[in-house]
């Protein structure tokens, strides 16, 4: 009787994360096709994908690897980009206290934007839920679509024209999740900022518009929270 | 063995930087969950910061893939990418829908270098 109830709340993770996968799926995608576009096979992209497995610093390491960008930059851009990860860890953190220390640390591996997101959102809602349960289904589900669509991105990606310009999938990807970040003035003037000194840093050597624009985004950030309190 | 190998290792700078960017991004998750307990959560100094990394770092990588100041700025206001960045930017603000935003910019893209520009 234990044995159906614990299934439940894995499979409730698992049917909660079901409808994000159209939008993970193909971005999965993408993540296989700008492997090929970078000049790296299977083998790489499947060995970032299982360790790595953060969709939007994989491609901007690939596209940086594909432009040649010295080592130090491509892994220090990637790693900026998934500092937002320290807080998620940090605010679920407190759910997963309880648990022993191997199995944070393999919870830890499956941290992604929605797993977080999701079952933050469901242990708030309904305490009776085993987190660890719900947690693994849905970002167990995630690592899985995640895995198959970059072997298929890998796949298809080679066998597709470069005048489709399929690679211009990227930035849309990044749109798509840059427009519900900016979600109040504070966080919309860090965007604009990031974006707009980016654009004319964009000449700098070792691709460091990237970094420039993303720090002074974060600046323009505080800035305005601090002046509008 | 040196075919053997150069299989496995065919990209070694890829690799170098695979494991390292792994190992970086685990450490990052693994931080608090492993922290808690010695801790009393996050200090706001970390935190403040933290709020403002998503929108500044997304918006740093996509903009200089949709707009360049070089040759012209005129020249890339009539661009395919910025026109297909624009409506794939609207799709999202409107929807939230990854997918309907990736397909929406593909499609405008395609329209403007096979049709209209064509």
């Amino acid at each position: 009787m234990a044995r159906s109830v614990l299934d439940e709340d894995l499979l409730a993770g698992v049917r909660d994360v079901s409808p994000l996968m159209l939008g993970i799926a193909p971005f999965a995608l993408v993540a296989g096709i700008a492997t090929v576009d970078a000049g790296l096979g299977l083998a790489e992209a499947v060995g970032m994908s299982v360790i790595v497995f953060a969709g939007a610093s994989q491609l901007a390491a690939l596209e940086l690897l594909g432009e040649n960008a010295p080592l130090a930059v491509v892994v220090g851009t990637a790693v900026v980009i998934n500092l937002r990860m320290l807080m998620y860890s940090a605010s679920i953190a407190p759910h997963f206290a309880d648990y022993g220390r191997r199995l944070r640390a393999g919870l830890a591996y499956l941290l992604t934007d929605q797993a977080y997101a999701l079952s933050v959102a469901e242990f708030d809602e309904n305490p009776d839920r085993s987190r660890w349960r719900y947690y693994l289904g849905a970002a167990a589900s995630l690592w899985i679509v995640w895995q198959i669509g970059t072997v298929a991105g890998v796949v298809l990606g080679a066998g597709v024209p470069d005048a489709w310009g399929l690679t211009f999938a990227v930035p849309l990807v990044f749109l798509a999740l840059l427009v519900p970040a900016m979600k109040d003035r504070p966080t919309t003037v860090a965007g604009v900022a990031g974006g707009t000194v980016a654009v004319v840093a964009a000449g700098l050597p070792l691709n460091l518009g990237l970094l420039v624009g993303a720090l002074c985004g974060i600046a323009a950030g505080l800035v305005t929270e601090v002046t509008a309190s | 063995m040196t075919d053997a190998l150069a299989g496995v290792v065919a990209s070694p700078r890829a690799w170098v930087a695979i494991v390292v960017i792994g190992v970086v991004t685990y450490g990052i998750r693994l931080s608090f969950i492993h922290l808690f307990g010695r801790i009393d959560g996050v200090p706001t100094r970390v935190q403040r910061p933290l709020r403002y990394v998503p929108p500044a770092v997304l918006a740093a990588l996509v903009l200089p893939d949709l707009v360049t100041l070089r040759p012209s700025v005129a020249a890339t206001l009539l661009d395919e990418r910025l026109i297909a960045g624009a409506v794939a930017g609207a799709v999202a603000w409107r929807t939230e829908n990854v997918f309907a935003t990736i397909a929406t910019g593909m499609v405008t893209l395609w329209l403007f270098r096979f049709v209209v520009f064509a």
